[in-house]
């Protein structure tokens, strides 16, 4: 449950599906970005993030920010070096 | 009415069996007592009909018995000094989420060291979890409030978990001539979930995750929710009284003789020596709390207004306070009276040391020669 969002007996959730509303992106410190000229699609990164939030389109990898948490294992395990990641700022 | 003579725990199992749970979890090894041993004979004797789960631990027990429940079926579950530790932490999660569990608590002491016999010090530890706690003086009383329990944590307006707790032993174990109703008619009707249960057709999530300010929203509620829950306790209590002609005094409190100048006050099965003592005496009156949550503040106030003296009989101890906790409750709710009796408070019983008449009696004679807020250790 969320900050504002109204509260039902015992804390109950009837609006199923809406972890999609809640952009967990916002908790992150460190973003990870792709160097698309290195980057070959091959998709390592995509089955590593523990979040789901990495696609492979175009053989190349698209992250999404809105629930990527910056825990940059996608950086750790490129083969490649195309992942790099610096502190956000807010 | 037909009586018939039964162990303490083979009479709450015919009471569970009136009440219909669909589903059972118990773990059947020690701590646990013959509760479970009766039920799963009444299901496998095809007397009561409900899915019974065995289960490794008592918290998985009770994790068992609270998946049930969210999904919508009447749960039941029960266990002993040990095994209530052990369900601590999902004991928070069952009032939390609402889910209207019965358990019966045999009331026995916690190491180390180690120890079978009786004392509330199992269940009075589990006092702010929540839940709501009734004591049972007599075996037909267990049967009784185990029958109110499933029609107080269902009505709509409560919606809590009730411990039904009873004395280990002295009433467990004992044999007493106990009335089971033939049927308890629509006393309990059968269960219709109202906010917990599971259904395709309206998906929830329940005991979900909760940022600061709805989780104290939702603490609030829980809090206000087992402070008035008395009415409901008191209405079930007068209903059942009319049906079956009999009740535990107006449900929260029961009082005896309570019009002279000293008052004892307890819990449970040691309020039968304290009637003893009463009747022999004539200075002195007894008041027996049935509900220790939702704690009958008002009540005791009520009952305690005009004392002298005022002593308190327990068998727990709140450790670093020198007394017990019923001791500490009662004397902060008389607090608010401006002409405030003398409060002794007597932990005793404790790892079932008998509690004998005489010594009660010694007790209330010198209570005069004692000071205000003494605590005398009985063993």
């Amino acid at each position: 449950m969320a900050e504002d969002e109204k509260v039902n007996i015992a804390g109950i959730v009837t609006d199923v599906g809406n972890t999609k509303m809640k952009k967990t992106g916002s908790w992150r410190t460190e973003i990870p970005t792709v160097n698309m000229d290195i980057c070959t699609g091959c998709g390592i990164c995509k089955q590593f993030c523990p979040d789901g939030c990495i696609v492979i389109e175009n053989k190349k990898c698209i992250i999404d920010y809105d629930y990527c948490k910056g825990c940059l294992i996608c950086e750790n395990v490129c083969p490649f070096k195309s992942i790099t990641s610096k502190r956000e700022d807010k | 009415m037909t009586l018939n003579v039964l162990e303490g725990s083979m009479a709450v199992a015919e009471s569970v069996r009136l009440c219909n749970p669909d589903v059972i979890a118990f773990y059947p090894i020690t701590p646990q007592t013959h509760i479970a041993q009766e039920i799963a004979t009444l299901i496998a004797d095809g007397k009561l009909k409900c899915q019974h789960i065995e289960v490794e631990s008592e918290f998985s027990a009770l994790s068992a018995v609270i998946g049930s429940s969210a999904a919508g079926s009447r749960s039941y579950t029960a266990t002993s000094s040990q095994g209530l530790a052990l369900m601590h932490e999902v004991l928070f999660a069952a009032a939390g989420m609402r889910l209207p569990i019965v358990m019966n608590v045999v009331n026995r002491a916690l190491s180390a060291p180690i120890n079978i016999w009786n004392d509330y010090q199992d269940s009075v530890s589990e006092r702010d979890t929540g839940w709501i706690q009734l004591y049972a003086e007599t075996n037909q009383e267990a049967v009784d409030l185990t029958i109110k329990a499933f029609r107080i944590a269902e009505d709509k307006r409560v919606l809590l978990p009730i411990m039904v707790c009873m004395d280990g032993f002295f009433l467990s174990h004992t044999m007493e001539p106990v009335d089971i109703p033939k049927s308890i008619g629509n006393f309990i009707p059968k269960y219709k979930p109202t906010h917990a249960y599971l259904d395709s057709k309206r998906p929830m999530s329940q005991g979900t995750f909760a940022y600061p300010k709805p989780y104290n929203t939702l603490r609030h509620e829980l809090s206000k929710t087992i402070d008035k829950s008395n009415i409901v306790i008191r209405e079930v209590n007068e209903e059942f009284s009319k049906k079956f002609k009999r009740s535990s005094g107006n449900g929260l409190i029961d009082t005896y003789k309570n019009d002279r100048k000293i008052s004892i006050i307890t819990m449970g099965s040691l309020a039968g020596n304290l009637r003893y003592v009463v009747n022999k005496r004539d200075d002195c009156g007894l008041l027996r709390i049935v509900s220790f949550r939702p704690f009958p503040k008002c009540d005791i106030i009520d009952a305690l207004k005009d004392k002298e003296t005022v002593i308190i009989f327990e068998k727990d101890i709140s450790l670093g306070t020198s007394g017990g906790s019923l001791f500490e409750e009662i004397r902060s709710a008389l607090y608010s009276l401006d002409k405030k009796p003398k409060i002794i408070g007597v932990v005793c019983g404790i790892g079932g040391v008998d509690v004998k008449t005489d010594d009660i009696e010694k007790i209330i004679e010198s209570a005069d020669t004692m000071d205000n807020g003494k605590i005398v250790w009985l063993s």
